[in-house]
């Protein structure tokens, strides 16, 4: 089949078809500059304020479905098949405000209004799935959106208060449902799609076949998932991607399989798609994951990336591999499948050959054993981990038979306590027995100083986290909650 | 009977801000968001990438070859002075020249056809230096001889070596404060149009457009007459585009007159944040004597604070801690200095406070420290050093505290907080141990409003009325959120006694009203509104004169109604009223002046009175700390804050609880850290950590004192808002405290440094624990 070389998206009512666009192009920059459609701010070029949040609408096997996410580290050759909705579109005509809108306005909930924009975004979004939300699930939705003026508290009020302002069924994003499907139904081609500005190039595959022969014949070709962390190569770093192959539009990759022994995330599922699979078969993670970055990142990046970056401080390889996970890598037709932990080789260097890439992690189902995952930061939510910590320990009879403790900002790789495992194995299930595995840390790790902590603080709190974990396990009120 | 309508925005009453819908549309137009020119080009700073050298050479000549490229600037292509010193010292080089003084200094800047262009191509420099040896923090200046980058000051009274004689406890002791990036949403950009002859527009995201102006004009080496600032908002500011703007502004309108071209200037947000100053860092050396009871008898403190390579505001911000360093307690005898120190860092600069905040901590650690050595709830020793309201009433900069309401405010804090219960709940919490332990504070705020620059408390306003009755709102202040704008159409709906939808406010312009100040130190309601309202009572004196005549009643039966006007029996539509008066050629306009009475200072005798009042407020916070890891979650708190008579109460108490989340930021996770090359590694919201909606306290209740009325002639007797609320969340700070002293049983104080980071937390327990 002959490859496309434009793409095609809706952006508010529009359709658009895009032929010059290269693998650097930015959602933000097309926004502002190309379309003029200035309410989207830029405030950081990272995906950490939110000021340029927009929402995405693209079709999955459960219909078309919208997403916050952050434009500016966004590109616009991933967009090819979506509905982009921007501030301008929330409105009705004749100047009418969306509920949300009127309630921003109604509560005081701008006072310099440059975030205010990306945060409407947010809100609609969180009122399209909650007419009443609680006041957690605002913060949550609010978790990639920086305010400096308000202090935040009149932007909860309103948001709880949408619904007297209107029902979402009613908004025209609900109403022009079954149209907006038809319309991004009739964009979808099954081709591949390859397009560039300049000699900067830009390809979508049709399905994960056609990305292993598009890997194959350009091996050097940067994959880009949810641009989460590679955006930022472009946005900070000034760096060319060209050429780029994205893999967040493949339904291939977003397959998530349950079966008696593990449960299987294909390279592409989001943090938000997972977010229920984990929460029903791995509970313990369910706080640690609503503590990944911002809604709008956890909405774009995906597991596959967090682990196919290599970056030491990213959050899901320490509790993956605590829980015994392991990747599928697979180059052409040629698959191979390593231990999470084994794929790590050294600061920057991953078990990846050229060519080859992360096509599923699988993850052993929890049978029995004692569970946890940490999470240290200097702010509790949207930021990087000091220390990431997955500990899993099997018990039999009340002698600990196995042990799995992972650790992330510690090394220059995520990586397990070997000696402090070590020091656990045989020993009674007891506080004693942690805690004296926790003195055996300082010979696994040697962590670093920087901005986000000193390596005083990093092992201290490491180690008093095995008491933490044994209290949790015995029941004590030990962990602070935001309730 | 005629029915009384009142206007709608009235003064004293709730009204939403006045660009409101149009944040929510996304349709408020800031700098960036202006239509550019056919053929606006765009500029970009290079930096240094290296804290402190001699520059050996500047190889430019790749940058400039790279297509697209139009131009490079450096301080060779100034055509007037190379030099942005927001105050006349001609410390400040636009571009270096020989030397670099920090990481982030600005070199060149390119010039290109997209800012994309110029952004890369400022990567192409080569450039040579010979390292010397920096220094980040401002003891460590001290102990290396660096020098003061302008005057140190020192406010006395009494003699402290005889109050530390007479007192039978001493305490002597450090605390680090740590800085503040104002992280407004909007970073820092400018916008220059060249015009004909010298002329320039710049629309600049800044507080203050007049210095914008003179800057301009100063780096042109032209008239100020020759150049106009425009801003119609800003997306925050916080004192941060005080006059941090000055070296974009300079080079887009360099760049602008050079290629006649419009330019445009906007760091990324990791430049904005290498490049431009931010709130002071402060060592203090505190030493108080006190009496069994806690009273304080003596205070002799030392204020050293990290002000960067050069003076920028660093004098008056210094100066200002000073003046704040008794917050709301009197210190029978005291000594109070500065040490304004270089350092090889960014210059600092204006933050919500202006070094208040700084000397405000400080006396409250000293409230710490007395109560932890007696035993005592910190609150008992607060209120046994309030100042009086007849007598212990002098500040250490001899002026008398008149408007004392610090007494009432607190007991009505301390009633409906239920501070006394829930204080034992937490000894009680405490005392059984565990790892989640709890913490609550009561901290006082007493803030001194006016410019400590005497001559900045002026300001300028136009009104006019146009003939179809619609007004045009002009004034010096500038809008960065805090709801200015509508609070002077209030007042102007009010003097007129027409609704505020009649009223357009305008973007702030040099060319409308000239020599303003900047819009900062809480000022700008307080001297646009009484600027405004001089405009107002001038052309309602006009309209009154000239309806005697006209209708031949007597002034007093002349009246302005809801949106009419009583002319003895007859009543005309506002509008009507209007119309004839413009037939009859009376003028509709007026300039309107205001300058703050009272009010005096001389810096060389740290005496006189530089605050023509004072606002206050209190606030009570618990927070539960995780001894185990550090963290911490602010479960509750009580805020009742004095405004006076508020202008328009739901956007004060905006001010507050938006001030307050500024100020727990400043005080828990914003840290500022460079590394050991000089750099500034949090420089972008990755790695510097502003509060986010999850932060704010669980339970947050915002008050505003409504008996309170100023009892100084200001516009309506409102009282300043936007920076004394910063403040209240010392509450935090000292809660947390209190939760880490809960593990040696309060027996010593926990000196915890600011911000309290989930690292210095844990770390501050573990040396408790010993």
């Amino acid at each position: 089949m002959q490859h496309r070389s434009e793409i095609r998206f809706l952006l508010n009512g529009r359709d658009m078809a895009l032929s010059d666009v290269g693998a650097d192009d930015t959602l933000l920059d097309f926004l502002r500059l190309d379309q003029r459609l200035t309410g989207s701010k830029e405030g950081c070029a990272e995906g950490d304020c939110g000021a340029c949040t927009v929402m995405v609408g693209r079709l999955t096997p459960e219909g078309l479905r919208y997403e916050t996410v952050n434009a500016c580290i966004r590109f616009l050759a991933s967009l090819d098949g979506c509905h982009v909705v921007t501030i301008e579109y929330l409105g009705g005509p004749n100047g009418r405000l969306s509920p949300v809108q009127q309630a921003m306005v109604e509560y005081h909930g701008s006072q310099c209004g440059f975030c205010t924009p990306g945060i409407v975004m947010s809100l609609y979004a969180l009122w399209m799935a909650h007419a009443r939300p609680t006041v957690r699930q605002v913060e949550s939705a609010l978790q990639g959106n920086l305010c400096r003026c308000t202090g935040y508290a009149p932007i909860i009020r309103a948001a709880q208060a949408v619904t007297d302002y209107g029902t979402a069924s009613a908004e025209h994003l609900a109403t022009e449902r079954d149209s907006v499907t038809a319309r991004l139904t009739a964009m979808r081609d099954g081709r591949r799609v390859d397009i560039s500005k300049g000699d900067s190039r830009a390809i979508l595959p049709a399905d994960v076949d056609d990305l292993a022969a598009v890997l194959k014949a350009a091996p050097e070709a940067t994959i880009v998932a949810g641009s989460t962390d590679v955006g930022l190569w472009v946005t900070k770093f000034l760096k060319r991607i060209s050429s780029a192959v994205f893999i967040g539009q493949l339904d291939g990759l977003k397959e998530i399989t349950v079966t008696e022994d593990a449960v299987t995330f294909g390279a592409g599922v989001t943090y938000t798609e997972a977010q229920d699979v984990i929460a029903q078969h791995y509970p313990h993670l369910v706080a640690y994951w609503d503590r990944i970055a911002g809604w709008q990142v956890r909405n774009m990046g995906t597991i596959g990336g967090n682990i196919a970056n290599g970056s030491p401080i990213g959050d899901t390889p320490p509790v993956l591999i605590a829980l015994g996970a392991s990747i599928t890598l697979r180059k052409g037709d040629a698959r191979r499948q390593l231990p999470l932990e084994a794929f790590f080789l050294d600061y920057g260097k991953q078990d990846r050959v050229e060519g080859e890439f992360v096509e599923s992690i699988t993850i052993p189902r929890v049978a029995g054993g004692y569970h946890a995952a940490y999470k240290i930061s200097k702010r509790r939510e949207e930021d990087i981990s000091s220390v990431a910590v997955g500990m899993q320990v099997t018990v039999e009879a009340g002698v600990i038979t196995a042990a799995r403790l992972a650790f992330g900002g510690m090394a220059g790789v995520p990586a397990r306590a070997a000696a402090a495992e070590a020091a656990l194995l045989g020993q009674s299930w007891s506080e004693a027995s942690l805690l004296a595995a926790a003195e055996k840390l300082p010979e696994d790790f040697q962590p670093l100083s920087d901005m986000r902590a000193t390596a005083d603080y990093r092992m201290k709190v490491a180690q008093n986290l095995f008491r933490r974990f044994w209290l949790e396990q015995s029941g004590a009120d030990a962990r602070l909650e935001r309730a | 009977m005629k029915q009384t309508v009142a206007i709608r925005g009235a003064a004293h009453t709730d009204h939403i801000h006045d660009s409101a819908f149009k944040h929510v549309m996304g349709a408020a137009e800031y700098c960036d968001d202006i239509a550019e020119p056919v053929g606006t080009l765009h500029a970009y700073f290079g930096t240094a990438k290296v804290a402190h050298a001699k520059i050996v050479s500047m190889d430019l000549s790749a940058v400039r070859a790279a297509p697209g490229v139009v131009g490079v600037l450096t301080a060779e292509d100034v055509p007037g002075v190379n030099d942005v010193s927001p105050t006349g010292r001609h410390d400040e080089p636009l571009f270096a020249t020989e030397k670099v003084e920090f990481w982030g200094q600005v070199l060149f800047a390119v010039v290109a056809e997209s800012r994309d262009i110029a952004r890369r191509a400022v990567e192409l420099a080569e450039i040579d230096y010979a390292p010397l040896d920096h220094v980040i923090e401002a003891d460590e200046a001290i102990a290396r001889g660096y020098p003061h980058v302008t005057d140190p000051m020192t406010l006395q009274r009494g003699d402290v070596a005889v109050g530390q004689a007479s007192a039978a406890h001493r305490i002597q002791g450090q605390m680090r404060i740590g800085g503040q990036d104002h992280m407004y949403l909007e970073g820092h950009i400018a916008f220059a149009m060249p015009g004909e002859d010298d002329d320039v527009i710049v629309h600049s995201s800044t507080q203050h457009p007049s210095e914008a102006q003179h800057m301009v004009a100063h780096v042109l080496g032209v008239p100020s007459n020759a150049v106009v600032v425009n801003v119609r908002r800003m997306g925050g500011g916080f004192g941060g585009k005080e006059s941090q703007m000055n070296q974009f502004a300079a080079v887009a309108a360099m760049a602008a007159k050079r290629w006649n071209r419009a330019v445009k200037i906007r760091p990324d947000r990791d430049q904005d944040m290498e490049s431009t100053g931010k709130r002071h860092d402060f060592v203090v050396d505190y030493d108080v004597a006190f009496d069994g009871e806690g009273r304080i008898a003596a205070v002799d403190n030392v204020f050293a604070a990290r002000c960067g390579w050069t003076s920028d505001l660093s004098g008056p911000v210094t100066d200002r801690a000073l003046f704040h360093a008794d917050n709301a307690y009197f210190y029978p005898h005291v000594k109070l200095q500065s040490r304004p120190m270089k350092t090889n860092t960014v210059s600092n600069t204006a933050f919500r406070g202006f070094g208040g905040p700084q000397g405000v901590v400080a006396a409250e650690r000293m409230i710490e420290e007395i109560a932890y050595s007696l035993g005592k709830d910190p609150l008992e020793v607060r209120k046994a050093n309030f100042y009086g309201t007849t007598d212990r009433n002098v500040t250490p900069y001899h002026q008398t505290v008149e408007d004392n309401v610090m007494p009432r405010l607190v007991e009505e804090l301390e009633q409906n907080s239920d501070y006394r219960a829930r204080r034992q709940a937490v000894l009680d919490h405490n005392a059984k141990g565990g790892i989640i332990r709890k913490g609550i504070s009561l901290t006082p705020v007493k803030f001194g409003i006016s410019f400590t620059a005497t001559w900045y408390n002026q300001a300028g306003a136009l009104v006019h009325i146009y003939n179809d009755g619609s007004i045009m709102l002009n004034h010096g202040g500038t809008e960065m959120g805090q709801g200015l704008n509508i609070k002077i159409a209030q007042v102007v709906a009010e003097a007129f006694q027409v609704d505020v939808d009649r009223i357009k406010i305008t973007k702030t312009t040099t060319e409308k009203v000239p020599n303003t100040s900047a819009t900062a130190a809480s000022s700008g309601t307080d001297l646009n509104g009484m600027a405004a309202l001089n405009a107002c009572e001038q052309i309602k004196e006009r309209l009154i004169r000239w309806a005697c005549d006209h209708f031949e009643v007597e002034a007093l039966l002349i009246h302005f109604a809801p949106n009419e006007v009583h002319v003895g029996d007859e009543v005309f539509p506002f509008g009507e009223f209007i119309k004839q008066a413009y037939m009859s050629r009376v003028q509709l306009w007026a300039a309107g002046f205001y300058k703050t009475p009272k009010i005096h200072w001389d810096r060389e005798k740290g005496q006189g009175r530089p605050f023509y009042y004072y606002a206050y407020g209190a606030a009570v916070a618990e927070v539960s700390v995780d001894i185990l890891t550090g963290e911490y979650t602010v479960d509750r708190v009580d805020v009742l804050h004095d405004v006076g008579k508020s202008l328009n109460p739901v956007l004060d108490k905006g001010q507050v609880e938006g001030a307050f989340v500024q100020g727990m930021g400043w005080l828990t996770t914003e840290e500022l850290w460079w590394d050991q090359k000089g750099q500034l590694k949090t420089h972008a919201p990755s790695t510097y950590k502003i509060p986010l909606a999850g932060d704010i306290p669980r339970e947050f209740n915002v008050n505003l004192a409504d008996w309170s009325e100023n009892r100084e002639l200001t516009i309506k007797r409102s009282k300043a808002v936007g920076e004394p609320p910063f403040m209240l969340p010392i509450c935090v700070f000292e809660a947390l405290g209190m939760a880490v002293a809960s593990v040696a049983d309060y027996a010593e104080c926990p000196r915890l440094d600011a911000p309290a980071t989930p690292e210095r937390v844990l770390m501050a327990v573990e040396r408790m624990r010993g």
